[in-house]
């Protein structure tokens, strides 16, 4: 049985099970800026009169995401991070190589502003990771704490309304199983599509892909022609999330919706208050001395800055 | 027989199912795939023939 497009009746090329929904290339290519769009406005997410920052890594999802924006009308510039990893796979430089072959090819005289870790504080990601006891030898917990500070640095300091992600569901969807799994409350709490600038020094951050599955990012990216990195990250072999995204598109494959449901369900629940700290309850944040970014830390200096005070000791 | 290519391996299996079995004889899983045929995606729904080849593209990727 062939199926046919939902809007043209062309065979359809694109099966959404989760929404019953099959589409042609044309039509496919269309639904997923219409559905980012609809992201944006249900959770007012920004406007098109806001400066948005767009974090992107060379990968499916935020290439995908620069580019619906863009589509869309929205004053979107790009920031990536150069962390420094080559493990034999030049994989920092092989994800640059394909932020830039996408602004050539799609959007030409687009800005992008890079931060080259090693070259802004003297160490590379696997460098920190092997100095430091973050992450038993594995960079990861590193990487998410620089990448996290400095996207937020970057936002902030050059005045951008919105910092935006690629996350997409199955990312949000695996995050929320492990939060459940491990009754992670405070992180329940703050899992959102946005997360507003409501202390000092803090961007303004959101996911307008939060709805879209991670099997149509890369059918989007696939069917636009976006060329992306498609090696894991060397370091991300057998993290804990693989498994959890693994899990749950088990349970998608049996019964088709699964993971929306269960996103969407929590979303709902969130609106009517039931992932609520009393204020007491919130975690005390106070301002870095050094950064000025807020911080969980009881005294002194942010997890990030310690990172790089710790180097200088060694030195000396 | 249809080849079917996934990262760095390669399989022989009989045809004449659908998209979805052949991924399931590989050992995986559908909603973690997308089917390439002749340079183009194909649905898990479609059926195929004896030969040619069936590349698969992991949905997880880098990034």
């Amino acid at each position: 049985m062939i199926l046919k497009c939902r809007k043209c009746h062309e065979p359809a090329v694109v099966n959404m099970r989760q929404h019953k929904l099959p589409l042609c290339a044309a039509h496919f290519l269309e639904w997923i800026p219409e559905q980012t769009q609809r992201t944006i406005e249900k959770y007012r997410l920004f406007t098109r009169t806001d400066r948005v920052l767009v974090a992107v890594s060379g990968g499916k999802d935020s290439l995908s995401l620069w580019d619906i924006l863009k589509q869309l009308g929205y004053q979107a510039d790009g920031m990536t991070l150069q962390l420094g990893i080559d493990e034999g796979l030049q994989y920092s430089d092989q994800s640059h190589h394909f932020i830039e072959k996408f602004i050539g090819d799609f959007w030409p005289g687009s800005i992008l502003h890079t931060v080259d870790v090693k070259s802004a504080y003297g160490e590379s990601i696997p460098e920190v990771a092997r100095r430091t006891d973050r992450g038993n030898a594995r960079p990861c917990s590193v990487c998410g704490l620089i990448k996290r500070h400095e996207m937020n640095r970057l936002a902030h300091e050059l005045g951008y309304d919105v910092l935006v992600t690629g996350h997409n569901l199955d990312d949000e969807a695996s995050v929320l199983w492990s939060n459940v799994l491990n009754w992670q409350i405070d992180s329940l709490v703050r899992q959102a599509p946005i997360l507003p600038a409501d202390r000092p020094g803090l961007a303004r951050k959101a996911k307008p892909l939060c709805r879209c599955y991670e099997r149509d990012m890369a059918a989007y990216a696939v069917l636009r022609g976006i060329a992306y990195i498609y090696d894991e990250c060397p370091f991300a072999l057998h993290a804990t999330s693989l498994q959890h995204k693994a899990a749950l598109n088990d349970l998608e494959n049996k019964h088709a919706g699964a993971k929306l449901q269960f996103y969407l369900g929590f979303l709902n629940a969130r609106e009517r208050g039931l992932f609520t700290l009393p204020e007491e309850d919130a975690p005390a944040l106070r301002t870095c001395e050094r950064c000025g970014q807020p911080t969980g830390t009881t005294a002194g200096l942010c997890t990030f800055c310690r990172l790089w005070d710790k180097k200088q000791a060694v030195v000396k | 027989m249809i080849k079917v290519i996934y990262r760095n391996k390669q399989w022989k299996v009989p045809g004449r199912r659908t998209v979805r079995e052949v991924i399931e004889a590989v050992g995986l899983n559908p909603a973690m795939v997308l089917a390439v045929r002749n340079g183009k995606l194909v649905l898990d729904s479609e059926m195929l023939g004896d030969d040619g080849e069936l590349k698969l593209i992991a949905v997880i990727s880098g990034g």
